[in-house]
């Protein structure tokens, strides 16, 4: 059996590894090698309770921490097994020989948006790259001994669906343009749907959110849709935003406004026990509602002038060289403009707990999968969510015993694209729609403009994107309440009815909407054990 | 500012290079070559001789010099064009080239598959748990930066595709896994250092000036050397 992985990012590479560390073969299919994946740009760390630091750390406060985060959106069985086994694939990290700086104890964590305790471990601020040095170096190996094959400059094409089941997928070789099919179980791990926000995430280019498009319209559930991460702290470079990672703020850096002529530290003054170091949601609505009051400047700075000399050398020397590089700017003697910009999706392929999506046969799992953040990630959460997703959905595809065959034969046609201009153009209708603050109005006119782009002369793939950025908008404008990342003006409330998972299907060329309970957690023990 | 672009571009690997001239105007000289790529490819230019210029490609991805993708020869040097700024070239004129030592697929897109080869034929790899003592942290923090463009490939005197020496882009990677051994011996990868990279390289240096995350390239030789060569441990 060959299990077929898209996506060579870090939940690719940890599914990779997974499999191939039971001998069970796989192809790492990618557009790029996994060198160019937005993993490595992941620059703060990754959360695991263990209690290094001397705060009486656990598992049970990091799931806390997290299904807080996530305002109780998420699975809490899910989670669980993610804050219980992040411990476990730290460890495995540091074997594969990641620098983790260490202190007598273990591994040196530091402070990060949203949790109470120093449970983010890290290295510099580069963590995602040096990562993913440790996890590609422990992959080759099996490349080596040839049970995991790469095809590093494919692009995935479809999904081969036969009698109501996955069976592979036709993927592209950007190179020389031939289709080739893949047989056996697919996952996805293809990362967030960057695509739909040209230019105005932190991530990268090519995570168009194509491949996401094309399943749903294969009949692929999605879910979560409406929930998108604001990161606070961003600034606009060209063709895309900068992140000032979280670790700015977790290493002493603090937020203020301009009001009445002298400096306003909103975030401390009205949040006292975390201050600048609330969930992002909050922070970042925060920052709009300050910056939008007449006593106030329009503008909010992040000030990093508190962090010490030693702290930049040894904790945030990237950072510093980024400000410095593209900005412009000396973080260590002046305050940083900045605003909040698109940084991760919490929402996407609706998974269960074992990270099977809708269709049988097909696991997906990283940013490109819906689980564990529910309503709000936080940070730290989604290197250790790459990773132990990966690990789950290998686990679980590796188990699919049959043999699976297609007497599919990919046929020859030509390579689609988005244009330039409808890409920009749905960005643009759902910048101006899926705002921190949104409202009814805004979001009826998106969905109104985007159905009438439908009517357009469009190839399939960007009909595809137009229907996902209407499924988006759709799931919106159907959670009429205030959750995490979706604040709604006309809403703002929480609403206990809608402590619920938003599916999204496409039946028969329609999209529908409709709600799944949260399941309950089996066992309350089993968070203190 | 006037901008007078020249680009070698080749429609596959098989058909023949050739030049194509593309004069614009551009007033913010902070604009990066990947920016401005984006902009070419955006509207529909023509070139000096009034032919179509079309989609030129070219690789990208972070577009913070993290991913390595856009390497490319940028008025005679290999360099980000994410991380390349209008302002450097004051007179205007620009040559884009794709790297030389990979083969072309399609104008700035080069096939840099034997680079990822050399790392599989050199053993980088693991084989025991890591043994990384706190002295060497930093060493191989350094050796995990290296972002696997290609840069130093094409500065390299004794590098090419078909050569038995692999260059900077392995000894990079390979330092981190050399740096977190604790026996001198018994690893294949040590012997491989020794053949494919310790006795082709001339030491010249021409890479660690390239390199565009500035990586103390020969620093990480030094514990290599020290490590597989007169076998001192970690
Ligand atoms: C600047 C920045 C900083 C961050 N910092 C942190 C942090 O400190 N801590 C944290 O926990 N998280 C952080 N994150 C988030 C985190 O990095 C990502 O959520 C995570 O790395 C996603 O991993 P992934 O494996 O799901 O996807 P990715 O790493 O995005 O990989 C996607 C893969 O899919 C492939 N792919 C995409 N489309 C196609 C296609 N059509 N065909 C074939 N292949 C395709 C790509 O080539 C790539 O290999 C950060 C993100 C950014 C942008
Ligand atoms: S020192 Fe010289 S020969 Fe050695 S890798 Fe660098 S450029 Fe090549
Ligand atoms: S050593 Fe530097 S120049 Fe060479 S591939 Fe690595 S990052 Fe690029
Ligand atoms: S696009 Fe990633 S290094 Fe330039």
């Amino acid at each position: 059996m060959t299990v077929n992985i898209v996506g060579a990012g870090l939940a690719g590479l940890s599914c990779a590894y997974t499999l191939a560390e039971k001998g069970v073969k796989c192809n790492l299919i990618s557009l790029q090698p996994s060198e160019r994946a937005q993993s490595v740009m992941a620059e703060g760390g990754i959360n695991a309770s263990l209690n290094t630091m001397g705060e009486n750390d656990t598992v049970a406060e990091h799931f806390f921490d997290t299904m807080n985060g996530a305002v109780d959106l998420a699975d809490p069985n899910a989670v669980l097994g993610l804050c219980k086994n992040a411990p476990k694939l730290v460890e495995m990290l540091d074997k594969l020989g990641v620098p983790f700086s260490k202190n007598g104890i273990g591994i040196i964590q530091r402070n990060f948006g949203g949790q109470k305790k120093k449970r983010t471990a890290f290295v510099k601020s580069s963590t995602g790259k040096i990562v993913m040095t440790a996890l590609i170096d422990a992959v080759r190996r099996y490349e080596n001994e040839k049970i995991v094959t790469r095809y590093s400059h494919h692009k995935f094409e479809r999904l081969i669906i036969e009698n109501g089941e996955c069976r592979g997928l036709t993927a592209r070789d950007t190179y020389n343009d031939e289709l080739i099919s893949f047989c056996g179980a697919v996952v996805l791990c293809t990362g967030g749907m960057n695509g739909l926000f040209e230019g105005l995430t932190t991530g990268t280019v090519n995570n168009t959110s194509d491949v996401t498009a094309t399943v749903f319209e294969q009949g692929v559930k999605l879910s979560n849709l409406e929930f998108l991460q604001y990161h606070p702290t961003t600034v606009g470079i060209q063709q895309k935003r900068l992140l000032i990672s979280e670790a700015a703020r977790g290493e002493g850096a603090r937020l203020f406004v301009n009001r009445n002529g002298s400096l306003w530290y909103f975030m401390e003054e009205k949040y006292p026990e975390m201050g600048n170091l609330m969930p992002r949601d909050v922070v970042s609505a925060e920052i709009v509602k300050v910056t939008d009051m007449p006593e106030c400047e329009n503008t909010a700075y992040l000030d990093m002038t508190p962090i010490s000399k030693d702290v930049w050398k040894n904790r945030l020397s990237d950072l510093k060289e980024q400000c410095i590089h593209y900005l412009s700017v000396n973080p260590e003697k002046t305050p940083l403009p900045i605003s909040p910009g698109i940084h991760y999706f919490m929402g996407g392929i609706y998974v269960d707990e074992n990270h099977m999506t809708s269709l049988n046969g097909l696991f997906a799992a990283g940013e490109c999968a819906c689980q564990y953040h529910g309503a709000n990630r936080l940070g730290g959460n989604s290197l250790l969510g790459a990773l132990y997703g990966g690990k789950i959905a290998g686990e679980s595809a590796g188990k699919i015993n049959a043999e699976f065959t297609t007497d599919f034969i990919a046929e020859k046609s030509p390579d689609k694209k988005v244009s330039p201009e409808l890409s920009k153009e749905i960005c643009k209708i759902l910048g101006e729609s899926l705002k921190i603050l949104r409202n009814e109005n805004d979001l009826k006119t998106a969905e109104d403009k985007l159905k009438s782009l439908l009517n357009k002369d469009l190839n399939s793939l960007e009909k595809s994107r137009v229907n996902l950025a209407l499924a988006t908008v759709m799931c919106a404008l159907n959670r009429k309440e205030s959750r995490g990342a979706h604040k709604r003006v006309d809403y703002p409330d929480t609403d206990k009815n809608f402590q619920k998972t938003t599916i999204v299907s496409f039946v028969n060329g329609k999209i529908e909407i409709s709600y799944r309970e949260i399941p309950k957690l089996r066992d309350k023990n089993e968070i203190e054990n | 500012m006037k901008l007078r672009i020249d680009i070698l571009r080749q429609k596959s690997p098989e058909s023949k290079p050739y030049r194509q001239i593309i004069e614009l105007n551009c007033d913010n000289d902070e604009t990066t070559i990947s920016s401005l790529l984006n902009t070419i490819n955006s509207s529909n230019l023509k070139d000096i001789d009034s032919n179509d210029v079309g989609e030129i490609k070219w690789d990208c991805n972070c577009l913070q010099k993290k991913c390595g993708a856009c390497a490319m020869v940028i008025n005679g040097r290999p360099r980000l064009a994410c991380d390349t700024k209008l302002s450097e070239f004051k007179n205007g004129k620009i040559t884009l080239e794709p790297l030389k030592k990979f083969p072309t697929v399609c104008d700035l897109v080069v096939d840099r598959t034997p680079m990822f080869e050399n790392l599989k034929n050199l053993n980088v790899w693991l084989e025991d748990n890591s043994e990384l003592k706190p002295k060497k942290t930093e060493l191989a923090y350094e050796a995990s930066r290296c972002i696997q463009c290609g840069c130093c490939l094409e500065v390299c005197p004794n590098f090419s595709v078909d050569a038995g020496f692999f260059g900077a882009s392995a000894t990079v990677p390979v330092s981190r896994i050399i740096s977190e051994l604790n026996k001198t011996k018994g690893y294949d990868v040590l012997k491989n250092y020794r053949k494919n990279i310790y006795n082709g390289c001339g030491k010249s240096l021409s890479c660690m000036n390239i390199c565009p995350v500035g990586i103390d390239i020969q620093n990480l030789m030094v514990n290599s050397n020290a490590v597989s060569v007169w076998k001192r441990k970690n």
